[in-house]
């Protein structure tokens, strides 16, 4: 299973290709609309890559609440770990 | 009624013989083409097997990210926009963009964008269709893009009519400004639609050159051995004003947008009218509305795609447009060269159309080798220097449908 690390390091490299948000910004910390200005069609497209490469699912009702990075990171743990 | 005056101050270009404006322009002097064989493996079971892709992607010129939400025609549509814009000064000049208007046209729309989705949508589900499928395949994407990028309030308007598409954006420009909608319109057209199904459609209808062991010599309008149209792709825009608000900003002018002409064939949805007739009025018209006579026109961009039947159907237009005065009339067909870029060749042939008037030279047709028997007009086949003074030109687009677009230029 993936770490903590890499799965924020995969994502990033997702959000880099998606937004084009140089990756070493994509921190824990890090609100995706905020701070990174991740729109809300983006951010689909970033959730449907995180599924494909990370083989879990992300229900569109979850969305809603993957506010930060770590947020994001923590469903997948999660998701990877059930 | 004493109609406004129109001019061109701005020209860009993204063809398949180059990835701007001076690129395409010396290239068409030259007489290279810019047909090649495709090399994807999915060209391999096409019968048509040749296409003029861009001499320069598109992403060589537009950042990633940004790339990657246009569809093909769009980024073309904003590489010629853009190079149009700049070469115009309103980039730096931020005119009032509530009088700022524009009109590209596109054929087939985002063709590309649409069956790759449709691929994804098929082989991995419905979850992982683009969400930006749409903004990006509706056919009015280029010109919305086109749109935001210059800041155009004055209205964004995507004319399609087939063939006849970059024209027909030519001709609602000018009316935007006659009618006192806008004072500056970026006008053109786009076309990305080198993929299997259309090309394997336009083969079916027995509309493209089967050339494929000679590609550079595939596109060969009006020679008798020509066997149909090479697709091409990319686009034109060009930036058309009031010549009041040209003057006043001091823009250097390339030649007047004088008048268009729109008529319809009303025969068949694909077979041009064999008589040429509704081709003819549409030149008649432009004349008309440009206050031009049959003796000023020097110079014809023909539309001539190298099929059998059209380019002898638009021979016979234009002397029966002309009156049968065409002895002092060069005609070239640039088509030869960048193939047919459907929705974006009224606006590529428009720009060579204007430069060949402010040049006073005229582009060759190549692979007019033996010409056909029909043939009666004054053809360039290399070079051929236009008169001084006060000239004037036409360019002609036709589409399936039956749609015929002639633009009348006269020189600046």
């Amino acid at each position: 299973m993936a770490s903590t690390e890499e799965i924020r390091s995969g994502l990033a490299d997702i959000v880099n290709e998606v937004a084009g948000i140089p990756a070493d910004d994509v921190q824990l910390d890090k609100s995706f609309t905020d701070d990174l200005d991740v729109d809300s069609l983006s951010m689909v497209e970033v959730v449907v890559a995180a599924e494909e490469q990370f083989g879990v699912k992300i229900p569109d009702d979850e969305v809603k609440n993957l506010k930060t990075v770590g947020d994001a990171v923590a469903f997948i743990e999660n998701a990877s770990a059930a | 009624m004493i109609l406004k005056r129109v001019v061109v101050t701005g020209l860009g270009a993204t063809s398949p013989v180059g990835g701007d404006v001076p690129s395409t322009w010396a290239a068409l002097l030259a007489g290279i083409s810019g047909v090649r064989r495709l090399t994807e493996d999915w060209a391999d079971d096409l019968p048509a097997r040749i296409a003029g892709r861009v001499a320069v992607e598109p992403t060589e010129v537009i950042e990633r990210v940004k790339a990657r939400r246009l569809d093909r025609s769009a980024q073309f549509a904003l590489v010629a926009a853009l190079e149009a814009w700049g070469d115009s000064g309103l980039a730096e000049e931020a005119p009032d963009a509530e009088r700022v208007g524009v009109a590209i046209a596109s054929g087939i729309g985002g063709v590309t964008t649409l069956l790759s989705n449709y691929d994804n949508l098929l082989e991995k589900g419905p979850r992982r269709v683009s969400p930006l499928a749409v903004p990006m395949l509706m056919p009015n994407s280029p010109a919305a893009h086109v749109g935001l990028t210059v800041g155009a309030k004055a209205g964004v308007h995507t004319p399609v009519s087939a063939c006849a598409s970059g024209n027909e954006a030519i001709a609602h420009g000018i009316d935007m400004i006659r009618l006192g909608r806008a004072d500056v319109v970026v006008v053109g057209g786009t076309e990305a639609a080198i993929h299997p199904l259309p090309m394997a459609a336009f083969a079916n209808m027995m509309a493209l050159s089967r050339r494929n062991e000679e590609p550079e010599r595939a596109s060969r309008p009006w020679d008798r051995d020509r066997d149909g149209f090479v697709l091409g792709e990319g686009a034109a825009a060009l930036v058309i004003e009031s010549a009041d608000h040209a003057r006043a900003r001091g823009a250097r002018v390339y030649a007047e947008v004088a008048g268009a002409g729109i008529t319809a064939d009303s025969h068949d949805i694909a077979q041009p009218e064999p008589e040429g007739r509704g081709a003819t009025r549409a030149m008649q018209r432009a004349l008309r509305e440009a206050d031009l006579a049959a003796a000023d026109i020097v110079h014809i961009n023909a539309h001539a795609t190298s099929t059998p039947q059209g380019d002898v159907a638009e021979c016979l237009a234009i002397t029966q447009a002309l009156g049968g005065e065409t002895d002092h009339v060069v005609v070239t067909s640039t088509k030869s060269m960048t193939g047919h870029l459907l929705g974006a060749a009224g606006a590529l042939e428009s720009v060579a159309t204007v430069l060949a008037l402010q040049n006073r030279v005229a582009p060759p047709t190549i692979n007019l080798e033996t010409p056909d028997a029909e043939l009666t007009l004054d053809v360039a086949t290399e070079q051929r220097k236009l008169p001084d003074g006060d000239i004037a030109a036409l360019n002609n687009s036709f589409g399936f449908g039956g749609h015929n677009v002639a633009i009348a230029f006269r020189s600046a």
